[in-house]
């Protein structure tokens, strides 16, 4: 938990030692909470914006169509996520996603990285797909009524999501010399990114019954990707993997120069709407 | 094999401008000109004995509750203007608040997290309650998810009539192959159609295309 969770969520002013200790502990009940629905929601929003990036830019109009739709239902997911986490900790759900710098982002790396090519798209959709699968699944029974419902809704989206990433993943893999090369090169890409998605985190120990420990989720995730892989005639890389730290504020490089883009309206014109 | 003509002889200019203006429907599509003069196609209104208008009011037998449940009920999908929202099934409550002075309260719950027609949706039912001299404020909730099962059956007949194939039987997620039945083309009914995208022009829909009269169409997808 950062300290600037905890001063979000503190009364202007109040005298902590004031507060009773049962207040103290739902106050801390309660960052821990924003900060995991940060955690879900940043991922959302940094992939549903990489996945903007596609418009115009895909191989084909329909991808395009559909890359777009599936970055929405990811951003109708954030939007939950982070108006969730908002009231929690005073903010609305436009502060939260345009008036935050890339250290108070507690996404992944993985979600952040550049567009790069098509096969960069797939196999990333492919990667996070089936974690959020395996996520979101596993959430739909969380002790917290709305994190289960948000995750209810999202599971239905993403599964079709994923079904889409292994179409994709097959077609390209398994097709031409070209084709198979990068996205072979796309993997390997990816691959080191992936560890950091299952990382356990004292966080989770802390929202026992409410979060899932993300270790808990990498087998069944594995298993669904390597199948796909396996499919696409394509090798799980033998690479080492990144440290990562996006859950604690260390970010990917790339995080900061993609917020640019996503925040500069908000910014230069705050309180702007059409 | 048979296959509908998939163009339509254009009528001479000097025709259309020799028509006077009360020209039958008849005449008019014997020369060619047709399918523009067709009325648009209106959702099936929804009265109050409509199932999700019933279980909105959750038995309340105040009048400007129904009211405003009917009116909220009546309010058209702005993506797919056929099909009412009591029809879709995203209709879910309608109730007074608990402070006596607050407005009432109509509950939606979105198709897709992301879908952007909710707001439109939500300006409507105020508008439409508004009408009836209601205040209303309208909430969004996610329990349960909804789901293409929500639907009416008259709104499968609604967006078959629109062009649109409605949703169709669920896949098995746990069976080993997610396998789908093929989807029925609204135009000529032939199961001879292949999907051409996962994705359409809304969140909600896939575009198919018709082997049997060439005609691509949307299907709405099973959720």
């Amino acid at each position: 938990m950062t300290p600037q969770l905890v001063s979000a969520t503190a009364p202007n002013g109040a005298d902590h030692a004031a507060v009773p200790s049962s207040r103290q502990a739902d106050m801390a009940d309660m960052a821990d909470m924003a900060e995991y629905l940060l955690w879900l929601g940043d991922d959302a929003l940094v992939s549903a914006q990489r996945l903007g990036e596609w418009i115009t830019n895909a191989p084909e109009l329909e991808e395009d169509v559909a890359l777009g739709n599936i970055g929405l239902d990811q951003l109708g997911q954030a939007r939950a996520l982070l108006s969730y986490a908002g009231e929690l900790l005073g903010r609305n759900e436009d502060e939260l996603a345009y008036f935050r710098d890339d250290v108070d982002f507690r996404c992944t790396h993985l979600v952040s990285l550049p567009r790069g090519d098509f096969a960069d798209a797939v196999v990333r959709l492919l990667l996070v797909g089936a974690y959020s699968e395996q996520l979101y699944a596993a959430l739909t029974t969380s002790a917290d009524e709305r994190l289960a419902g948000i995750a209810a809704k999202a599971i239905k989206e993403v599964r079709y999501h994923v079904e889409h990433a292994a179409g994709w993943a097959v077609r390209l893999g398994d097709g031409t010399d070209e084709s198979h090369r990068r996205m072979q090169d796309a993997l390997n890409r990816a691959w080191p990114y992936l560890d950091e998605l299952f990382d356990p985190h004292p966080l989770t120990d802390h929202l026992d019954g409410i979060a899932v420990d993300p270790a808990t989720l990498k087998e069944p995730a594995l298993q669904r990707i390597t199948a796909v892989l396996d499919e696409a005639t394509l090798t799980v890389p033998a690479t080492q993997r990144v440290a990562g730290g996006g859950r604690d504020g260390r970010p990917s490089e790339h995080l900061g120069p993609m917020l640019a883009v996503m925040q500069v309206l908000a910014r230069a014109h705050p309180g702007a709407s059409w | 094999m048979s296959r509908r003509p998939t163009t339509r002889r254009l009528p001479s200019a000097s025709v259309v401008g020799a028509l006077p203006a009360d020209t039958d429907r008849d005449t008019l599509a014997a020369i060619g000109i047709g399918n523009p003069l067709v009325p648009m196609q209106e959702a099936p209104r929804v009265t109050a004995t409509h199932p999700r208008v019933l279980a909105a009011l959750g038995g309340s037998a105040d009048p400007e509750l129904r009211r405003v449940a009917v009116a909220a009920g009546n309010v058209v999908d702005p993506e797919i203007p056929v099909l009412t929202l009591a029809d879709l099934g995203v209709l879910r409550r309608v109730y007074r608040p608990v402070e006596p002075d607050g407005k009432i309260v109509v509950a939606l719950t979105p198709t897709y997290s992301g879908c952007p027609a909710t707001a439109t949706m939500a300006a409507d039912v105020v508008r439409a309650a508004a009408d009836l001299r209601s205040a209303v404020a309208v909430e969004f909730v996610l329990v349960p998810a909804w789901t293409t099962d929500d639907m009416s059956e008259q709104a499968g007949a609604a967006l078959r009539e629109f062009g649109i194939a409605p949703p169709g039987a669920r896949p098995d997620p746990a069976g080993p192959i997610p396998l789908s039945l093929s989807v029925r083309c609204p135009h000529c009914d032939s199961r001879d159609t292949r999907r051409t995208s996962r994705f359409g022009s809304t969140s909600c829909k896939a575009m198919w295309a018709c082997q049997q009269c060439s005609e691509p169409f949307e299907e709405f997808k099973v959720l």
